[in-house]
């Protein structure tokens, strides 16, 4: 924001022009600041996809460029889910993939510049992050005015918690999804403040848009519905509120059906049937409004008792009697998991699994908003203040956004656009009075009025010449505008520290310091697909844990039996038996899924503290869900309770498959010393190493990161896979030395 | 002609439900009252539906008239509809949900449509009412010789909300309010003709 220096002089030129001007350059540069903040995983590593989610959508991206629209959406993944496979097109949200696509397509045949999509999906995030700052200003600027809006808007830019979800690679649903409830939410304010059909077939436009790009668009389903219904209970009913509803909601159901994952859960779930009740509710208050400015008020409340008793019961009955019957689906145990933070935990293991979903520690709104996060109640308060039509939609949309913040961390997400918007409006308020220095020349005003955010200069120059009781009031301004300064230039600070440190890693590719401080960069897991791409037959099948499927299916092109999609709990929870339970259990699992390799993510060696062995107890509870009888999770902790690798390790512990994927030839690697497992803290005995028989090691990856166990066939003769094992073993030890010999004996090409 | 018959059946469907639900309540205690009061509140009913329709016809201009013509004929249409998936059976379920969204869509796209145009009228919603209980079927006599005189304060009351109403829509003149409804209404029915398949 340091272009506004210069424009002081030039008022030849209309102010109300170069206000313009100076916004868009404000814009631009906003912008700018933002698409580039986001690109410091680029610089540091390179143009890659992040994490996990993104590597199916990226895939999917893939299958959409190379195949026409109709394939994609009728597209069978076999590849996946082995055996089941997953019907993908009906089961994903294809807004994202179709974006790239398109852009692709334009790029490729209007602009002939052929780009590789891989970079375009990189690259999608920050640029809709651009769009997301345009349209937080214009939501802003709906709540008080263009400064604000233009608070906002940098805010938007650079808040980390945004930031969090949006830098180049993460190439996920909600990198366009903030963008398009931002855009939804400042077409359906604009469409509530005028009455207007056409803002509300917006609305409902970029509403389908939101649908077709993230699940979360459920949020807006019920915060719209809400708005108007405390709008109503307010008592602050016009036509121009039944307008822009009735128009939004008519379409905007009809539009979201076309959504193949979505199908008739608008009209089926109790998710979204707020919506439809206050549809309802809308059009017998647009009623009885109308009859009330006809009918004296004695006869009009008898009107009132008489028909909302009968609608009231009418529409209770209705919607208990539809569930019963179960043409309306009962909440979802994501929606329950909102309300009762234990119920996932007892119910659905596999949502508490997942470690967005864990409640937020309240370190994480500073470090993911920072100074915004105190500004935010004093922007509520301001919005009290005034309690437009529209400051009401803030209220609501900060409350609820707070408390779901507070339990799912993934959830901070969607917090944080109105921390940014009530900050910027609270922030906006103070300098307006602070930089205001108008009403204290009053004489002389007419030099300065020019610029409120603008006159920090003028305010030093013009505050000498003045006279002492000007010059108080002056230095009152003059503090709170520097410390203010001051804070926001702090704020930048944090932003940018957090986002270099804390968000730009595409956590496939992890980076590291040398014992002498030099930097390096971990390549484990590229590593590992790629030697699974390129030396396991094309149709190899991998089991490992759910995490890890986007990424198989993505790098290393093969087909896994679970995946992040998560569909099927029981599948997963196979899984989970085979890692958890002992290798001729685990045998019997990996025969009857065709499983040809096994894969386990291990950071023992490194401390690399995100591998299986501390999911483990997630698998174990997720299949104890299924198999309570079979798998007890009890038995993996010590007598005392502890979750314990070494020598302390319960039977059940050491037999589980898990342990010895992870552990096997582990301190070979430290001589026949005990070897540190560097995550845990704990020491694994070598003088008991674990032992396999129904797998042998394939691949394991520098820094032990990822390993790779290929699963044996059948015995040739017949023998059990324990017993071949033991007479290989004993068979290899005399030969071991001849082996030795033999190896560089290798035949040589002529 | 419909619009009367539509009307006098809420009344007499709002009658109804007040009857019984205040008798089985009135049984118990002092009955006569219970009757006198039900009594009392039957003929306010009566009275405002009445009051209501009057003023309905004496505002109605042609262009109006035909607006509510088209309502009524899409309300007549989404029972229809209803009436027949009822009987038949919802089997092809997106053409169902498509043409019954599509008269409810456009029925509300065309109520919005009179609220922006309106000059002095209001917009009649009965038909709406009668679309949400669905009930019509009914005959009772309505008895129209009430005592509904307009008082004074009432016409000011009127008088007041349209001029309220004119404020409320005042960036949108009755041109613009026609392209936003043609815009809306292409959308729509695209997304219908889509969606039906």
């Amino acid at each position: 924001m340091g272009t506004e220096k210069t424009q002081l002089k030039v008022l030849g030129v209309r102010i109300e022009t170069i206000r313009l001007l100076l916004r868009v350059i404000i814009f631009i540069s906003i912008a700018g600041a933002a698409i580039s903040s986001r690109l410091f995983s680029v610089i540091r590593f390179e143009s890659i996809i992040h994490e996990f989610d993104p590597w199916f959508n990226f895939r999917a991206t893939k299958y959409l460029v190379s195949h026409s629209y109709y394939e994609f959406l009728n597209w069978f993944d076999d590849r996946t889910w082995y055996p089941l496979g997953r019907v993908t097109g009906g089961t994903l949200y294809p807004g994202l993939m179709v974006t790239s696509g398109i852009i692709w397509h334009v790029l490729r045949e209007w602009l002939s510049l052929p780009i590789d999509i891989r970079n375009i999906c990189v690259l999608l995030a920050p640029a809709f992050s651009g769009l997301t700052v345009i349209s937080t200003y214009f939501l802003t600027k709906e709540m008080k005015d263009s400064n604000a809006g233009l608070l906002a808007a940098i805010f938007m830019g650079i808040a980390p918690g945004y930031i969090s979800r949006s830098v180049a690679g993460s190439y996920d649903n909600e990198a366009i999804a903030i963008t398009l409830l931002m855009a939804t939410f400042y077409f359906w304010i604009k469409a509530m403040k005028i009455g207007s059909v056409f803002y509300g077939t917006l609305t409902a436009l970029f509403y389908f848009y939101m649908v077709s790009a993230w699940g979360g668009y459920v949020f807006i389903t019920n915060l719209i519905p809400l708005h108007v219904f405390v709008l109503l209970l307010m008592g602050r009913y016009t036509h121009r509120l039944y307008t822009a509803y009735s128009t939004w909601y008519a379409l905007g159901t009809l539009a979201s059906m076309q959504i193949p994952f979505v199908g008739f859960n608008p009209i089926t779930s109790n998710d979204h049937m707020a919506a439809l009740g206050v549809f309802g509710l809308l059009q017998l208050v647009a009623f009885g409004d109308y009859v009330k400015s006809r009918v004296p008020s004695v006869q009009f409340k008898t009107f009132l008792a008489v028909s909302l008793t009968f609608v009231i019961l009418l529409g209770i009955a209705g919607l208990f009697g539809l569930t019963a019957l179960g043409w309306i689906a009962p909440w979802t145990g994501r929606f329950y998991s909102l309300w009762d933070t234990g119920y996932a935990k007892i119910h659905i293991p596999i949502i508490a699994s997942v470690s967005e979903h864990q409640p937020t520690a309240w370190p994480a709104f500073f470090f993911d908003t920072g100074m915004l996060i105190w500004l935010f109640p004093a922007g509520v308060y301001f919005c009290f203040q005034e309690l437009r039509d529209e400051h009401v939609f803030i209220i609501i949309y900060s409350v609820l956004c707070s408390y779901f913040a507070g339990v799912m961390v993934r959830l901070m997400l969607t917090l944080t656009p109105v921390v940014c918007v009530a900050a910027a409006m609270a922030l906006s308020n103070l300098f307006d009075v602070y930089l205001n220095i108008v009403d204290v020349f009053t004489t002389s005003s007419n030099e300065i009025q020019e610029d409120k955010s603008t006159t920090k200069k003028s305010t030093k120059k013009s505050g000498v010449l003045e006279e002492k009781n000007v010059i108080l009031p002056l230095i009152t301004k003059l503090v709170v505008t520097l410390t203010f300064a001051f804070y926001l230039f702090y704020f930048i600070l944090h932003c940018t520290w957090v986002t270099s440190n804390a968000y730009s890693s595409p956590s496939v590719v992890l980076s590291s310091r040398n014992p002498d401080g030099s930097p390096t960069i971990i390549d484990d897991y590229r590593e590992a697909y790629y030697w699974l791409r390129m030396n396991t037959p094309e149709d190899a099948k991998v089991l490992a844990w759910w995490d890890y499927g986007y990424q198989i299916g993505g790098m290393a092109d093969r087909t896994t039996l679970v995946d992040n999609n998560t569909w099927n709990n029981t599948h997963i929870a196979t899984v989970g038996k085979s890692m958890s339970s002992s290798e001729d259990v685990a045998y019997e699992i990996y025969k009857q899924h065709d499983v040809d390799y096994v894969l386990v993510i291990f950071g023992g060696l490194l401390g690399y503290s995100g591998d299986d062995i501390n999911k483990f107890l997630w698998m174990i509870r997720i299949s104890e869900g299924i198999w309570p009888d079979e798998i007890k999770e009890r038995n993996y902790f010590t007598d005392r309770g502890e979750y314990k690798v070494d020598k302390e390790a319960s039977q059940t512990m050491k037999d589980s498959v898990m342990y010895k994927l992870s552990y096997y030839r582990f301190s070979e690697l430290f001589g026949g010393r005990d070897g540190p497992d560097r995550v845990r803290n704990q020491d694994i005995p070598a003088a008991d190493p674990p032992e396999l028989h129904v797998l042998e090691e394939a691949f394991t990856s520098e820094n032990f990161i990822v390993r790779v166990y290929k699963v044996k066939d059948l015995d040739n003769v017949g023998r059990n896979l324990f017993d071949a094992t033991k007479f290989d073993n004993q068979l290899s030890k005399p030969l071991k030395r001849a082996r030795t010999i033999k190896r560089p004996v290798l035949p040589i090409r002529e | 002609m419909a619009k009367k018959e539509v009307s006098a059946a809420k009344a007499s469907a709002a009658i109804k439900k007040s009857q019984s639900g205040s008798s089985t309540l009135g049984s118990s205690t002092s009955g006569v009252s219970r009757f006198q009061k039900v009594q009392k509140s039957i003929n306010e009913l009566s009275s405002a539906v009445n009051t209501t329709y009057k003023d309905y016809v004496e505002t109605l201009t042609p262009r109006l008239k035909l607006i509510d013509l088209f309502l009524v004929f899409l309300v007549l249409l989404g029972i229809l509809q209803f009436i027949y998936v009822i009987l038949v059976g919802n089997f092809p379920f997106n053409a169902f949900l498509g043409g019954f969204i599509s008269c409810v869509g456009q029925f509300v796209l065309t109520v919005s449509l009179r609220l922006q145009i309106k000059v002095g009228s209001k917009p009649i919603e009965q038909v709406e009412e009668s679309l949400k209980s669905n009930v019509e079927d009914e005959k009772v006599e309505t008895d129209d010789s009430e005592d509904n005189d307009i008082d004074e304060e009432l016409v000011i009351k009127t008088t007041n909300v349209e001029q309220e109403d004119t404020k409320i829509f005042k960036v949108i003149s009755p041109e613009r309010s026609f392209g936003d409804f043609i815009f809306a209404s292409l959308i729509l029915h695209f997304i219908v003709i889509h969606f039906i398949n």
